[in-house]
């Protein structure tokens, strides 16, 4: 891009054209309930992902008490553990994990780190938080309807899903499958509004190689979504019709309860494809906007420019589209031309170049950094701890023959909880951690954070690492009991035990952040404007928090790219985007004198 | 290339030029939308094509109904094609001949898919566990829904274009109005011709080796 040069001294054109068409409530519901503020809306996101997250965490406890402690739980039967299990996967992933780093993070952050005034589409915006609202209440709907939730796995593989003897099958997995159809919609509104944000608001100065990683994790996440939800949208449509109108797009001719059925001629497998088309991505669609956070969270703690810049955008972009095209590799059990098993596994374990890419500039922008071990930061290592041991097991399971035997063991639960739980999760509370200053104008008590991050880092652990051993062992996944088996040895049920106990403590933890969020709001050290010393835009507001329209009177203009710190022989160690050459030059100087 | 970690200490401020894009955020957001439909479709042909190859497939008879229905569709994609010329050249009793033409084309075609639907379903044959079947009501109904969609965005255009109005966001409404029904009419071209006339998708399969 050619650059215009301006003498500082001469009139430098206004950052701002235009005035961005802004919706200025004055009533307390048109502020904070039908908001068209994407700050407002974010927390909106957040609030509702967090309170169905807690749901789906409690659904983990009861899955745990019934595997440490067979037989000792009369309210947990064997639908109901079913249902525990499918309702806390699908929440965890869908419900929580990306409508959270999208809806929540990315709207809070994309017009603030860009320096926009808010989203392009503020209505729709506001409409796209409504539709996500209906599609939680759907899904919460479909506990208290009669037969319950649907219980056949987060996968919802056909044909078992719909037929009965499932939990689930009568209402449960109607409203499931109309529920992530609205979720769909309302994603689909959300995501056009971040992707044109960031092509056509970002302030003068602010290129699309100055933009902070986590903007950039966000857009390419966005992209994604918008791309692979789609897959899921016409899955869930296609098995309502095979539920509801007798048609035939994936149940076979078939059997159930002693009875012909009158479905014919569908393909089981074709929905595994479609489901996995998108579930693939979704992975990435929860790991990009992490990716993106985590680095900017080192770097602004480590007090050091992230390392690799180029190469952490790039990466993001190969990471998601490489994304596209490993789907089959959760399917080798399926059955599959053996050619096709290659080239997935081959797709698979490309990934790992550009993940390995961001994994060590991670490290090396640690290395010989000013690390301040603050509780983002703590977060943010624990992060890449436990990404590289999720990522690692994740090679296994690429490789066709490893993971034939390791196929619905716990071996599996425990890469993906590694790789895609907590991994993201970490990042999540870290991101929750640095920017509360910023959304409340209060800093969360620094005691309550740490015991919050040690009894989750170390109790996940406790969790998932023992769970490798019994996926060795071939304890199956999904099971209600295990019985007396002749290769699951006593051990295996103290092993069980013992993750149960550790699973209840680390899910008490959390009241710890929980009443840390509402303690801090009204008793929290005040913040101040810029108390991480960051260099991002949204620290440069002339309000904590930020009102409506975010940057006062005129747009910042962005100088430089967001990762100027410890610059030899700058007068502080950061350098905001929207400080001007000439203002660091006489810093110099002066220092120099 | 640009070298974001170069830092900038002199006198002289580097800007880059105004990077604001000259188009209306509206019309990136159309194109987004687009390709999010272009897969959904994409996906659907694909799904069409993996059942197609299995041994037990049955194809259904294709209503002669739809070949109408395609001409129905082309020309309202012209008609709005003639308003776009039209509000480019501020000629704007052309630009409402051809939006009213356009949006009276596409609720005939709708009324005509509606027309096939019955046709089908009168046959003897009739089966809906047949997946062709299926696939059928399936793929003519989401494309259907989505020129009802497009409907409203015409009809919000169309209740603006009397009286007083913008004239710059009248004219960006009916370029997108235009693209949204070119695309539509691709879209269709390519499921019709593909599936649901002739034999066009089982000779691609057999020319891929997969049947």
């Amino acid at each position: 891009m050619a650059y215009v040069a301006h003498d500082e001294s001469a009139y430098i054109p206004p950052a701002e054209v235009e005035e961005v068409e802004l919706y200025h409530p004055k009533t307390f519901i048109g502020k904070y309930i039908w908001s068209q503020d994407a700050k407002v809306i974010a927390i909106q996101y957040a609030i509702t992902a967090i309170a169905i997250g807690l749901v789906a965490l409690v659904l983990s406890g009861v899955m745990r008490l019934q595997l440490g402690f067979p037989d000792t739980f009369s309210f947990i039967s064997p639908g109901n553990y079913l249902q525990a299990v499918t309702m806390h996967g699908m929440i965890m992933v869908i419900y929580l994990l990306t409508a959270l780093f999208l809806g929540g993070f990315g709207n809070y952050l994309i017009p603030l780190m860009i320096g926009a005034r808010d989203m392009v589409f503020p209505y729709v915006k506001m409409v796209s938080y409504w539709v996500y609202l209906f599609a939680v209440l759907l899904l919460v709907a479909s506990f208290f309807v009669p037969g319950g939730p649907t219980g056949s796995g987060w996968t919802l593989y056909p044909p078992q899903s719909i037929l009965p003897g499932t939990p689930g099958s009568d209402a449960g997995i109607v409203l499931m499958l109309v529920s992530l159809a609205f979720f769909i919609i309302g994603f689909t509104m959300g995501g056009l509004n971040y992707v044109v944000t960031v092509l056509q608001l970002r302030t003068r100065g602010m290129t699309l190689m100055r933009m902070p990683l986590t903007v950039w994790g966000i857009f390419t996440a966005t992209v994604l979504a918008l791309l692979a939800f789609p897959a899921l949208f016409v899955s869930a449509v296609m098995m309502l019709l095979d539920r509801l109108l007798g048609t035939s797009f994936f149940m076979p001719a078939i059997m159930s309860l002693g009875q012909q059925l009158e479905h014919n001629g569908g393909s089981p497998v074709l929905f595994q494809h479609l489901f996995w088309f998108f579930g693939h991505p979704e992975v990435y669609i929860v790991a990009l906007p992490a990716f993106g956070i985590v680095s900017d969270l080192i770097s602004v703690h480590a007090r050091k420019n992230i390392f690799g810049y180029r190469m952490m955008v790039w990466a993001i972009i190969a990471i998601g589209g490489l994304s596209f095209v490993v789907w089959a590799h959760h399917m080798y059990v399926s059955g599959m031309n053996p050619y096709f098993g290659f080239f997935f596994a081959t797709t698979t374990l490309i990934i790992a170049v550009p993940t390995a890419i961001k994994v060590y500039n991670w490290v090396l922008t640690l290395w010989r950094g000013n690390i301040h071990l603050t509780v983002p930061m703590l977060f943010a290592i624990g992060f890449v701890f436990t990404f590289i041991n999720g990522g690692l097991t994740g090679l296994f399971l690429g490789n066709v023959v490893v993971d034939l035997p390791l196929s619905d063991t716990y071996f599996v639960v425990a890469h993906f909880h590694m790789v895609m739980a907590v991994s993201p999760i970490l990042v999540v509370f870290g991101a929750i951690y640095h920017w509360y200053p910023k959304i409340t104008g209060r800093m969360l008590n620094d005691t309550m954070g740490k015991t919050h991050f040690w009894i989750t880092f170390v109790g996940t652990y406790a969790i998932y690492y023992p769970m490798h051993y019994l996926g060795i062992l071939g304890v199956p996944r999904r099971y209600y009991a295990l019985g007396t088996t002749d290769f699951i040895p006593d051990s295996a049920h103290s092993v069980n035990a013992a993750i149960t106990i550790a699973a209840l403590i680390v899910g008490a933890a959390q009241i710890i952040f929980l009443y840390n969020l509402v303690w801090s709001y009204f008793n929290g050290k005040r913040a101040g404007g810029n108390p991480w010393r960051a260099t991002t835009l949204e620290w440069q507001t002339s309000d904590t928090p930020p009102k409506h329209g975010n940057f006062g009177s005129t747009l910042p203009l962005v100088y430089r790219w967001a990762y100027d710190y410890s610059v030899p022989g700058a007068k502080e160690d950061f350098i905001p985007q929207n400080v001007p050459p000439a203002k660091v030059a006489a810093a110099k100087d002066k220092n120099k004198k | 290339m640009e070298k974001p970690w170069a830092t900038e200490t002199g006198s002289v401020v580097r800007l880059p030029p105004w990077s604001r894009s000259p188009h209306p955020p509206a019309r990136t957001a159309l194109r987004m939308f687009l390709a999010v439909v272009a897969v959904l479709f994409m996906l659907m042909i694909v799904a069409y094509g993996d059942r197609m190859v299995f041994p037990d497939w049955r194809p259904t008879p294709q209503p002669a109904l739809l070949w109408t229905n395609t001409w129905v569709l082309i020309f309202a994609s012209l008609a709005f094609q003639w308003a776009r010329f039209a509000v480019r050249r501020n000629r704007i009793d052309g630009m409402r001949v051809g939006l009213l033409a356009g949006g009276a084309a596409t609720i005939v075609f709708l009324v005509g898919q509606i027309l096939a639907w019955q046709q089908l379903q009168a046959m003897e044959f009739f089966d809906i566990s047949n997946p062709a079947v299926a696939f059928f009501y399936l793929i003519t109904g989401i494309h259907g829904l989505h020129l009802v969609g497009g409907l409203v965005a015409w009809v919000r255009t169309v209740a603006r274009v009397w009286g007083d109005f913008d004239a710059a966001r009248i004219r960006r409404n009916v370029e997108l109005c235009t693209t949204y029904w070119h695309f539509l009419l691709v879209i269709w071209l390519i499921v019709f011709g593909l599936l649901f006339t002739g034999d066009n998708l089982n000779i691609v399969l057999k020319f891929c080796g997969l049947r």
